[in-house]
């Protein structure tokens, strides 16, 4: 880590300030050539510096610079920032002054990348950061501050400390096999304390599994024929809660529509085209899209006239989404019913009237139920926060059932050790402890490393 | 030049050393100060336990002496750990102390090619940074190409009783004075270790109905691979179980200040596998007795080793403390428990091969290294004899992996690690214990031992046999298929088995868990010796488990294929953490396999490592 990296760490166009990082042993003369103020490779370390990024004599903007000397910084190395006041434009100007003085465009993580290989943060922490950066709700916000903070590293190092607790009294036993002052361990004492173990693993997979959705947003899929009121509910949504809508860049704009937060719950709208067979070869393209996001949703909401009988369409629409996770919307209770709805799931049924406002909070009741959202406690997430380390600790749940298998199969405690041995290690590698090739394959390619 | 090979020091380590340096064809000498206490036990009379029984049967794998050895010359013998696996079991036998150097000293001097001195070691001569040969007390210089050191726990030795000190080896032996001076100056550092040894007890001063008998096994068994058992099961000489009591406690904890340990009278490092009686009543304050063994030394004197006692304290309190237990109130105490002091090299200063990184052609094994034990010292002096043969035939060393051998493990956490107490080798410190069993020792090691030239011609072909029996009964059970005849199930069902619904292979069956290699004897002719059918069962039953180990060790020696060149430079790597700097420096791991296990080296500065070595490797490549 040799060269300079340089980027602007606030979000483009959002707040009056922008600030750009500058993070290598360079960092601080590459600023200087372009500052005029006071000398930077003279000031002392952690201090703000108030001057006027030039180029050649022209005055680009009016910053405040800070200076920090490695190795007390975010990355261990020399860190400057810039505070640019100017807008957008500006600081693009400034960020392509400090490329063209030297500076390198920092790869997207880049700096955490280096605050983790310079040993300033562990793998857990720097996740988090990551997260952090990508984070689409307060509630994930909260998760990812844990993380940084190490609740769950700690929680992970006390269920690894209880598994050493086993793994020595069963070894203690091999090497000193005629002391009867020490206690035999048997594949009968051990079961209670493997469950024990199992239980806390089981119960922080499915907490984090559920917490996935509020980093990720639950995918929420709207289907349903024309005119039973797919747009209105979807607008109906989106307005009551001045939610930001937001084009996802590369897909479709005829289906996703926006992302929305409800009750701290990201939820990503899609609206389908429909998924009647067809003859039209656009419509054609657009069914399989539906069809493909159906497959992908984590939540597909069927939309149904109450005002008009079941049609063809609509059981169509009900077979293609069976066994999906679905929440089945009865729109229009506003007028008469003409539905028969004896033949449908009742547990899945939510009757409301976008018109007339009724029957929303129901559905959100609902939702929140579907993903165990209710005893998530936004004040303590003791959660594993991405997919590699949930993956991990599923890893590490399995090789516990190995070990349960081989206790039944009256298999010796020093073999049954040996998975209990390997799940440890499972867990440690959430937490970095466990030095593994494939964890340095995995930072290879989250970290761009090599380069 | 007069000699290939000088060995100093004719303990365990340096027997094993010089029999292998002499068998593979160098002039050697072996260099001691007392021929009669050449193999001798200064400690337990007892060779094997736990990992250590296993370390016997790799020696005796690898062409070694030590298995041969004490078959010859054995009280008793157990198998431990029978209620567990087939990889925790291991071999014990209470050797006799007379015999067994006896036996020892035969074989030394029946060997071509060596030659034994009683002189003291006093320097060593290196010239170069290579080793030339050594000087002794009397100031004669001796040539020779490579020196290996076995000194044990002669260096400065000191043996503590009490507040006295007294510089001396065990049994009074004079202790080398001057060698490890020699050591320090060449650039060695010198470490302080301490290990004890409990009274011996005159037998017929022991009231033995009131202890607990404890026989050896029923059946026979041998340490070496090509020994038939040369006793009788009921010939064994039992040993005897008594306990400590508060009584014992009380008067331990009455005294502490006179042992030499809690009086500050030690300098040195004790092991913490192995503790004084005053540490244990110390540190388990909690527990009402601890367990003491009485052993016979042999058959020829009457003195009883009394396992489980070691202390430093003054002879009177150790009077006291011996009389307190039952069974020895009149007990004659014929040789008092003392502690012994000794210097110990940093074994980070060697390289896997046991050469110093020093000392070109300079080997060290045994106690000199930090370990304790007869099995980890002869391991290590076969090791060092092996390699100091194939460095002087210009061979690449011979190094066991952690998953090959006990002897790989105890290498590689010496060399790696280190160790700041006397260095025992337990099941746990092996990562693959599973592979690394009492059984399959021959399997492991044997074709090593061949290849070398320790294993001959004729017990090599006999393993070639095993093997290939080996194989022919394992293919020969998967290819048998039982059905669900009415005697079949019948014969299932009697055994406490469930019945067959379908066809099954033998091979199938024997994986459950309630059918063992006699059940399946039922339904075929199986004409194989024990260990043959012992052999394929435990590959049979265990193969999930096996399997397992097996993935998780291929895994670990991907890593050791990633290479650490020897001239690296660590200070170019920025980022390194400033103790892993220092370790890595200090150490010189060969390969990122054993980087990651030098302590004080976390992942991450593996992980910078990794990174400064692939982008070395990508500039190689453009260049």
């Amino acid at each position: 880590m040799t060269d300079t990296i340089a980027a602007i760490s606030t979000a483009l166009g959002i707040g009056a300030i922008s600030i750009i990082r500058v993070s290598g042993p360079e960092s601080i003369s590459i600023t200087n050539k372009i500052f005029k103020g006071k000398n930077l490779t003279e000031v002392s370390s952690h201090t703000i510096n108030y001057g006027y990024i030039k180029e050649n004599e022209e005055i680009i903007d009016e910053v405040l610079v800070s200076v920090m000397k490695a190795p007390k910084t975010f990355t261990k190395e020399d860190v400057v920032e810039i505070n640019c006041h100017g807008g957008i434009t500006t600081t693009n100007k400034v960020l392509e002054l400090l490329l063209r003085n030297g500076a390198r465009l920092a790869e997207p993580g880049e700096f955490t990348k280096r605050a983790f290989l310079n040993g300033r943060i562990d793998l857990v922490n720097a996740e988090s950061i990551m997260d952090l950066i990508n984070v689409k709700t307060e509630a994930a916000r909260k998760m990812a501050i844990k993380g940084l903070k190490g609740t769950i590293s700690n929680y992970i190092r006390s269920l690894r400390q209880e598994m050493l607790e086993i793994l020595a009294s069963i070894e203690v036993n091999i090497d000193y096999p005629e002391y009867e002052d020490i206690e035999v361990m048997t594949n009968e004492k051990l079961l209670p304390q493997l469950k024990s173990v199992k239980t806390k693993l089981q119960q922080i997979i499915k907490e984090s599994e559920n917490s996935q959705w509020l980093k990720e947003g639950i995918k929420t899929v709207i289907v349903g024929r024309p005119n039973v009121g797919k747009s209105s509910l979807l607008n109906c949504l989106l307005n009551e809660n001045k939610a930001i809508v937001t084009d996802i860049a590369g897909t479709t704009r005829d289906i996703v529509e926006g992302s929305v937060t409800i009750d701290g719950i990201p939820l990503i709208l899609m609206d389908t085209a429909g998924i009647r067979d067809t003859d039209n070869i656009v419509e054609q393209i657009g069914v399989e899209k539906s069809l493909e996001l159906l497959e992908d949703a984590n939540l597909v909401l069927v939309v149904l006239n109450n005002n008009e009988e079941l049609t063809e369409e609509d059981f169509d629409i009900l077979a293609k989404t069976l066994g999906k996770p679905r929440i089945i919307i009865i729109n229009k209770t506003d007028l008469p019913t003409k539905i028969d709805t004896t033949k449908l799931d009742k547990k899945d049924i939510i009757t409301l009237s976008v018109t007339e406002n009724r029957g929303i909070d129901d559905l959100k009741q609902k939702i929140k139920e579907k993903f165990n959202l209710e005893q998530i406690d936004q004040a303590d997430f003791t959660y594993l926060s991405n997919v590699r380390q949930i993956a991990l600790a599923k890893e590490a749940y399995s090789i516990l059932d190995e070990v349960e298998t081989g206790i039944e199969n009256s298999m010796p405690i020093d073999m049954v050790e040996i998975d209990i041995k390997r799940s440890w290690e499972k867990l440690g590698e959430i937490t970095g402890e466990t030095y593994q090739e494939e964890l340095l394959d995995q930072l290879f390619s989250q970290f761009c490393l090599g380069k | 030049m007069k000699y290939d090979v000088i060995v100093v020091g004719g303990g365990h380590a340096g027997c094993e050393a010089s029999l292998a340096c002499a068998r593979l064809g160098n002039k050697t000498l072996l260099v001691t100060g007392n021929i009669k206490n050449i193999a001798d036990m200064p400690c337990n009379p007892s060779i094997g336990g736990p990992a250590k029984g296993i370390i016997v049967r790799e020696i005796d794998a690898l062409g070694g002496e030590m298995g041969n050895n004490i078959d010859h010359s054995l009280l008793q013998m157990k198998m431990l750990n029978t209620k567990k696996g087939p990889a925790v079991q291991a071999l014990r036998a209470q050797g006799d102390k007379i015999t067994y150097p006896k036996q020892m000293l035969n074989t030394l001097q029946s060997t071509k090619n060596l030659e034994i001195r009683e002189i003291l070691v006093e320097d060593l001569i290196v010239e170069d940074h290579k080793i030339q040969g050594v000087i002794l007390e009397n100031g004669e210089k001796i040539n020779s190409k490579a020196v290996i050191l076995t000194t044990g726990t002669y260096l400065k030795g000191m043996v503590l009783v009490g507040s006295t000190k007294t510089p001396s080896g065990p049994h009074g032996e004079r202790p080398s004075k001057y060698l490890s001076d020699c050591l320090h100056n060449l650039g060695f550092t010198i470490q302080r270790l301490k290990t004890g040894t409990p009274p011996r007890i005159a037998k017929d001063s022991i009231d033995f109905s009131k202890t607990q008998l404890e026989p050896g096994d029923d059946e026979c068994y041998t340490f070496s691979f090509d020994n038939e058992p040369l006793y009788k099961p009921e010939d064994q000489v039992p040993c005897h179980l008594v306990y400590t009591n508060e009584k014992t406690h009380q008067i331990i904890r009455d005294h502490l200040k006179e042992s030499s340990m809690y009086g500050g009278y030690v300098e040195g490092i004790g092991p913490r596998y192995c503790p004084s009686i005053e540490d244990k009543v110390v540190l388990f304050a909690d527990k009402e007795r601890h367990q003491l063994f009485l052993e016979p030394e042999s058959i020829y004197y009457d003195d009883i080793y009394l396992q489980g006692f070691s202390t430093s304290m003054p002879h009177e309190v150790q009077e006291l403390m011996v009389h307190s237990l039952v069974g020895l109130e009149h007990a004659k105490i014929i040789k008092y428990a003392y502690a012994i002091e000794y210097d110990a090299i940093d074994p980070t200063q060697l390289k896997q091969s046991l050469e110093t990184k020093i000392v070109e052609n300079l080997f060290t094994a045994g106690q000199i290294n930090g370990t304790s034990g007869y099995e980890e010292a002869a391991g290590q002096g076969l090791i060092a004899g092996i390699n100091a043969s194939l460095k002087l035939q210009g061979k690449n060393p011979l190094i066991l992996k952690r998953n090959e051998a006990y002897i790989g493990v105890l290498i590689d956490d010496l060399v790696t690690k280190g160790t700041k107490e006397p260095y025992r080798m337990l099941t746990s410190r092996a990562e693959y214990r599973l592979l690394l069993r009492h059984d399959n020792a021959d399997l492991r090691l044997r074709e090593y031992g061949y290849q070398i030239g320790l294993v001959s011609e004729e017990k090599y072909h006999r393993f070639q046999i095993k093997k290939e029996a080996i194989a022919e009964l394992t293919t020969k059970l998967k290819e048998t298929k039982i059905t669900p005849k009415k005697e079949i199930n019948d014969y299932l069902e009697a055994i406490g088995s469930k019945p067959l619904l379908d066809g099954i292979y033998l091979y199938d069956l024997l994986k459950r868990p309630e059918i063992t290699m006699n059940h399946i004897k039922h339904f075929i002719d199986l004409d194989y010796s024990p260990e043959v059918l012992n052999q394929v069962e435990i590959q049979i039953r265990y193969e999930g488990y096996i399997q397992k180990a097996n993935k998780e060790a291929e895994k670990m020696l991907s890593l050791e294929k990633i290479k650490i060149s020897e001239d690296i430079d660590y200070s170019q790597i920025k980022n390194l953490a400033h103790e892993a700097l220092q370790k890595l420096t200090e150490i010189r791991p060969t390969s990122i396999g054993q980087a990651s296990r030098i302590s004080g080296v976390n992942p991450a500065d593996i992980a910078i490592l990794s990174v400064y070595l692939k982008k070395q490797e990508q500039n190689h490549e453009r260049k």
